[in-house]
């Protein structure tokens, strides 16, 4: 092993990272003190996740305020001229994309709404560490890649969206494949993805964007149910490199949950191959059931947010440091690991 | 500073623009315009010599004028103008040949300035979002105007290391557009219903023509060797360009696209090369921060602008006019508000 340092994510307090491994398995043999350790900080629920959550309130109201828009609260018919005109600027094409093909308007009022419901009720998603996150400038969030259809990702961007006190838009990094497929691609540039390459993430990172990665890819999607919440390999690093470069911050985050949503029983290779796709999944539901197959099993979620690993500190030339950059990865890596470790224990039930 | 000035392609729209704006400029004394068929517009007081530039005579004009600054405009960009393929590929790829092998012969030769485009960069799905001028081309163009263009900036390499001497300028336009000038994406905007990538919405960019023009002149006159992308500020999806431009759109599975363009190339309405149409399933980002900071030019159209400039320009017949839409929300807001909505 290299000079890696595994940097733990803390929870709420501060403390708690010295001795991690104590209170990891405390919370596991009692409630209360995993509690203990989630509550605190800015979530406005605390306390026992499951009941907390069911009761938490609906998130707030889903938009930014639009250029135009009048802040909350709005009367019914401001709502109705606002719909409106959101229909006129869609029909004449009065809208501006950004250059990664970014929709912001429409993404804000039609695609992220299906989410929204997704994330609160049948997930009950409960984030930590939103503190982690700036308000403001680029930053990387790398995180683990789960669950057969990258609905984690679209998960976090909710709660980037939606729960972060300055409604921070992630912009996520995608395979080509992606952008390949029709409609998937799509709706992949309109919500704010890009390719995942170099150019495209220092881009962002350079205009101050806050940027989602999940290194593992396809790997870490399409792995079969019994390597849950083993992190696959991290790619080449390339996501160290464009922070070095544009001197961002690294904010690990580790997702539980995900996996449980359609666990990968066996991968029909050959049929995969015949449709050009990475994998072909089996679960216990899909394809046997046909399509009731694609609902996802409503596991009980939990998004961690690490803290930031600067990356500031190094030398300018630092991302033409292989060894550098690996041991960056593998520290990534680590404290991802360790954190979904960490979870795991603390997690009460898969479903509650 | 230049005093002969040589166009090429001078018949066509942009190219007769630029020997009328380069006459206008009295540093220059001459300015000799060629091209295989007569100029249908107004070249000035620019020289017509009629020659092909694809074969040597092309030399013997450049001697004889003495020609310092040479403005390569020549490389068609559909085979509706060239009248055919293979007519097409001889004007753009032999014909940039013949002429920098005659430039390179001509002891006169200075500076040469070629318009060539961001074609060259090819579309695909493992593009960056943005291309700068170092990239290499992540799906290298197989076919048609982006494939000449890849080989005209060969051999306009080739040329500049073989005269050191010579300024080479190369500029990667984006897609011209604007009131007047004809290209595959004016023609195909035009089109009554406009077929389009079913689940792809690519990101283009757009040149206003009078920007570009601009941009060719700067280089004509200015001392700004290198490679700069040229392209107006923004970019405009192809469905948010149908729906300003008012057109139908037809989403037609990109398998299908050999066969409905080759429809559309029968009735000569537009080119649909199988480069075009990939061009038009991923679109293409070209980043212009050298242009800004190496090139000092600023274009003074926005993307928007430009193919909104076209859309007025070609009065094309929108289906459901801006002015229109806005009318009927203002009768439903008043109609469910009572009016009572204060702005």
């Amino acid at each position: 092993m290299t000079d890696a340092r595994v940097i733990p994510i803390k929870g709420k307090d501060p403390k708690s990272s010295a001795r991690k491994k104590p209170v990891a398995k405390k919370a596991a043999a009692s409630k209360g003190a995993s509690a203990g350790a989630r509550s605190g900080g800015s979530r406005r629920s605390g306390g026992s996740a499951a009941a907390a959550t069911a009761e938490e309130p609906e998130p707030r109201p889903a938009h930014e305020p639009l250029p135009g828009a009048e802040p909350e609260p709005v009367a019914w018919d401001r709502k109705v001229a606002n719909a409106l005109a959101f229909m006129r600027r869609r029909i004449t094409g009065d809208y501006e994309v950004d250059e990664f093909g970014y929709d912001r308007e429409l993404t804000d009022r039609v695609l992220n709404a299906p989410l929204r419901p997704i994330y609160s009720r049948w997930f009950r998603v409960e984030t930590r560490g939103l503190e982690n996150i700036p308000d403001e400038g680029g930053a990387l969030v790398v995180a683990n890649h789960s669950g057969t259809i990258a609905l984690d990702s679209l998960m976090t961007s909710v709660a980037l969206l939606d729960h972060h006190p300055a409604r921070r838009q992630l912009r996520m990094l995608g395979a080509n494949l992606v952008f390949k497929t029709p409609v998937v691609g799509d709706f992949a540039r309109k919500s704010g993805s890009t390719l995942a390459c170099g150019p495209d993430a220092e881009r962002l990172l350079n205009k101050g964007e806050l940027v989602g990665v999940w290194p593992e890819g396809f790997k870490g999607v399409g792995k079969p149910f019994s390597e849950r919440y083993k992190l696959q390999r991290f790619g080449r690093g390339g996501f160290v490199s464009a922070a070095l470069r544009t001197k961002s911050p690294i904010i690990p985050c580790a997702i539980v949950g995900a996996e449980e949503t359609y666990p990968i029983l066996a991968n029909a290779k050959t049929l995969a191959r015949m449709m050009g796709l990475p994998y072909f999944p089996i679960t216990p539901t899909f394809p046997m059931l046909g399509p009731l197959g694609l609902v996802p099993l409503p596991s009980k979620w939990i998004i961690e947010f690490g803290e930031p690993i600067y990356t500031d500190g190094y030398p300018d030339d630092a991302a033409d440091d292989p060894m550098l950059v690996f041991n960056l990865t593998d520290q990534v890596r680590e404290t991802i690991q360790q954190t979904l470790y960490k979870l795991l224990v603390q997690r009460r039930s898969v479903f509650l | 500073m230049p005093r002969v000035v040589l166009v090429t392609g001078v018949s066509r729209y942009l190219g007769g623009r630029m020997a009328r704006i380069l006459t206008e400029d009295p540093r220059i004394s001459r300015v000799v315009g060629v091209d295989v068929v007569p100029p249908r517009m107004d070249i000035g007081g620019a020289e017509f010599v009629r020659a092909d530039i694809r074969n040597p005579i092309i030399s013997k004009v450049i001697n004889a004028a003495e020609v310092d600054t040479v403005v390569h405009m020549g490389v068609i960009a559909t085979p509706v103008q060239a009248g055919g393929r293979m007519s097409m590929k001889e004007i753009n790829v032999i014909g940039t040949m013949q002429l920098l092998a005659a430039c390179q012969k001509a002891e006169s030769v200075a500076k040469l300035v070629v318009k060539s485009s961001s074609s060259i960069y090819g579309a695909g799905p493992k593009d960056p979002a943005m291309f700068t001028e170092e990239m290499e081309p992540k799906h290298t163009p197989g076919s048609g105007w982006a494939k000449d263009s890849v080989e005209v900036e060969g051999y306009v390499r080739g040329f500049a290391r073989r005269r050191p001497d010579v300024d080479v300028t190369t500029l990667r336009f984006a897609n011209f557009l604007g009131p007047r000038v004809d290209t595959p994406m004016s023609s195909y905007f035009s089109l009554p219903v406009v077929p389009t990538p079913l689940g792809h919405d690519a990101r283009l960019q757009f040149i206003h023509e009078d920007d570009g023009l601009e941009a060719i002149r700067r280089a004509t006159v200015g001392d700004h060797p290198g490679m700069f992308n040229i392209a107006g500020d923004g970019i405009i999806s192809l469905s948010q360009a149908a729906r300003r431009a008012g057109r139908l759109t037809m989403p037609l599975p990109v398998s299908s696209a050999g066969l409905v363009g080759a429809m559309i190339r029968r009735f000569g309405l537009a080119d649909f090369s199988p480069e075009q149409v990939r061009f038009l399933t991923y679109g293409r980002g070209i980043d212009t921060t050298r242009m800004r900071e190496v090139f000092g030019f600023e274009p003074q159209h926005t993307t928007p602008e430009t193919f909104d400039s076209f859309v007025r320009g070609r009065r094309l017949n929108r289906l459901l006019p801006p002015e229109r839409v806005e009318a009927v929300e203002e009768q439903l807001v008043s109609l469910l508000t009572g009016g009572g909505v204060s702005q």
